[in-house]
């Protein structure tokens, strides 16, 4: 479904990506684990357009996307919770979702909304709270939500257990889990590599902008090396 | 208060200074030479006043602010009846004030009409940096800039091409738009502080040019005798020109110069009247959305698709629109302009309106500016205190209500779905 190529990204002269190649089939959860700083963020703001990739090729469902401008790519049919969520904090829980389906027709936000809902009721509960007074795991769910609200095909997550209570972190995955029963194709960046991997049905590895391994999520989480750096032994 | 003692005695100390070097004493030139002369008693016991006052203030700084803590503060949205009640009256209440300000200047004298219509005209600069400033956070210095394009714009085309001010009105708004648009190109990458010193740069900019290119502006005499509006081809003069008729031969009454400011102020109220309707429409569109949501998070706007670039062109360009339309009546009315009309300081009241209303908020806007150019009328008394006075007004404002008279509330959108 999503394909990149031997893709590099720079931030200026430093380089944050190097020659990595990756694939994301159709109706699976792929998870990319790796350190700090490893450049997970930076892989996935790349597919997005934002740093632009420098060299390589970023297909999507069989369309080159890496010239495209980021406004654009995001309506390709992808949808991306950024990290740190980014919700707009002035505006009630309705708005944030609305704003997701901005390029959508009304039947089709509507029929949406509705679906959202089911996923995620503490969304319902609060529905006209602002935003910027809702806690750190409603705000996480609303990002979410508010991604889901352009029935994205392929949904890119960055770190959504940032900061989050193992009760509400289960949900989330829970949801998670849901989504690619439902057939989105979902991009899992986590730091949280034992939850993230057991959910995963492929994995990835990064290391200072290089991909080092990669495998189903089973293998992963029974590799040596990977439990030794990310799995704490 | 041991504390506030020495913070006290310092202030009292820079305002002894500041008074002594500004009022206390003078330069006066005995002939060829420069003396520096001490000023009266008088004058020193002011001095001390302000001093002993500067000290006290300072000292009790801390019992008068709990003080202030137990007044109660000023709220005047809960004067406000409460909203169902509101939603109900608002057609009449739309209506009412749309017929007060119809009928009003047939009561009052002539130089009240006038400053009425001068509000009007800020009022409408008001709502239009209001799009860019409150809806869209961007800030713009330069706004004045805008509102030259489309006082020129009308000058111009009545002076070398004869156009009517009907004509030259929406070419003037164009023209601003497509200036609002150039200038949005190269800044959309700034934001803040940049983006603010970029468009006064612009501002100035489009200033000095005005006032250089003589050959076409007239530089800085400007450009006199622009025509006034007329009434469907009917002039308000005494007589009319060629080829057309005036107003009180029309309707054959008595001539009187009123009926020409009342109809100035007619048609501000008609222009204010438009763009508050079309501003209220875009806001419940997309775009007003979007332009919410670009000054709330950038990269959440990104991440949804859409596109910052156009959105904060939009932004600036229908902002830059109004205040053309404002600049051509203003050229109108004024019958006469020069740079001298589109400085800094024009850019900055329209900023204090939109600011001191409550970023965002149109009705905020419109009291702010009414506030803005009555006040120092009432003021004219105090002559040379009255800018002391505004600026005066303002900290206090700024310390009462920071927010702004009427903090914006914003619309709240609902999915309708049948
Ligand atoms: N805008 C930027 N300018 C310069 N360098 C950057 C920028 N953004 C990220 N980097 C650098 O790129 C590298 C990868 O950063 P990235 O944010 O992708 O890491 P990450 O894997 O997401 O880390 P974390 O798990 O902490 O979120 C880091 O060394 C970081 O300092
Ligand atoms: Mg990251």
């Amino acid at each position: 479904m999503l394909k990149l190529d031997n893709v590099s990204t720079f931030y200026g002269k430093i380089q944050a990506l190097h020659h990595v190649s990756l694939e994301i089939n159709r109706g699976e959860i792929l998870t990319l684990i790796g350190a700090n700083g490893a450049g997970k963020t930076t892989l996935m703001m790349t597919i997005c357009g934002t740093p632009r990739a420098q060299s390589g090729h970023i297909v999507f469902d069989g369309r080159p996307i890496q010239q495209m401008k980021t406004s654009d790519i995001m309506r390709q049919g992808l949808a991306v919770v950024p990290e740190g969520r980014h919700i707009f904090s002035a505006m009630t829980v309705e708005e944030n979702l609305l704003m997701g389906s901005f390029f959508r027709s009304r039947n089709e936000a509507a029929a949406q909304l509705d679906h959202v809902l089911t996923l995620f009721p503490r969304l319902k509960e609060r529905f006209n709270q602002r935003g910027g007074t809702m806690s750190g795991g409603e705000q996480q769910m609303l990002a979410i939500g508010r991604a889901l609200m352009s029935q994205p095909r392929l949904l890119l997550l960055d770190e959504p257990s940032l900061g989050l209570a193992p009760l509400v972190i289960q949900q989330i995955f829970e949801i998670i889990e849901r989504l690619r029963e439902e057939g989105v194709t979902i991009f899992l960046v986590e730091q949280n590599a034992h939850q993230a991997l057991r959910i995963a049905d492929r994995g990835y590895v990064l290391e200072n902008g290089s991909i080092v391994m990669s495998g189903s999520g089973d293998a992963l989480l029974n590799d040596d090396n990977v439990r030794k750096a990310y799995l704490g032994g | 208060m041991h504390r506030a003692i020495f913070p006290a005695l310092f202030a009292a100390g820079v305002t002894f200074l500041l008074t002594c070097l500004v009022v206390g004493i003078r330069l006066e030139q005995e002939g060829a030479s420069l003396t520096v002369v001490g000023a009266d008693a008088e004058t020193w016991g002011w001095i001390a006043f302000a001093v002993i006052g500067v000290f006290l203030v300072q000292l009790l700084q801390q019992p008068l602010q709990r003080l202030r803590q137990r007044l109660p503060t000023a709220d005047i949205t809960g004067l406000l009846p409460n909203e169902m009640l509101l939603h109900r009256l608002k057609p009449w209440l739309i209506a009412l004030v749309v017929s007060g300000l119809l009928v009003w200047p047939f009561m009052v004298s002539r130089g009240a009409v006038d400053l009425a219509t001068l509000t009007l005209i800020y009022v409408m600069l008001g709502l239009g940096l209001n799009i860019v400033v409150g809806f869209a956070g961007l800030l713009d210095l330069g706004y004045v800039a805008f509102y030259a394009v489309g006082a020129y714009t009308y000058a111009l085309l009545s002076e070398y091409y004869g156009l009517s001010f009907w004509m030259s009105l929406p070419l003037a708004g164009l023209l601003a738009a497509v200036f609002g648009c150039l200038l949005g190109f190269p800044v959309l990458r700034l934001r803040g502080d940049y983006l603010a010193i970029v468009t006064l740069g612009f501002g100035e900019i489009i200033r000095i040019l005005l006032n250089n290119w003589t050959s076409l502006t007239g530089g800085p005499n400007g450009i006199g005798g622009i025509d006034k509006p007329s009434l469907f081809g009917l002039e308000f003069s005494r007589r009319a020109s060629e080829g057309s008729q005036t107003f009180h031969e029309f309707f054959d009454i008595d001539y009187s110069s009123g009926h020409k400011v009342i109809f100035l102020y007619l048609v501000a109220v008609l222009l204010v009247l438009l763009t508050i309707y079309i501003i209220n429409r875009i806001q419940r569109m997309p775009l007003g959305r979007a332009w919410e949501a670009l000054r709330e998070d950038e990269i959440a706007c990104r991440s949804l698709g859409l596109n910052p670039t156009v959105i904060k062109l939009s932004a600036f360009t229908l902002g830059a629109s109004f205040a053309g339309f404002a600049g051509c009546f203003f050229a109108a009315r004024q019958g006469f302009i020069s740079p001298e009309s589109f400085t800094f300081i024009e850019s900055a009241i329209i900023l204090a309106i939109v600011v001191l209303g409550g970023m965002g908020s149109q009705m905020g806007v419109i009291c702010a500016a009414i506030a803005m150019t009555i006040l120092p009328e009432l003021a004219r008394e105090f002559q040379e205190y009255r800018m002391l006075m505004f600026g005066g007004v303002m900290v206090l404002m700024m310390l009462w209500r920071p927010q702004g008279l009427l903090p914006m509330k914003r619309p709240h959108l609902e999915l309708k779905t049948s």
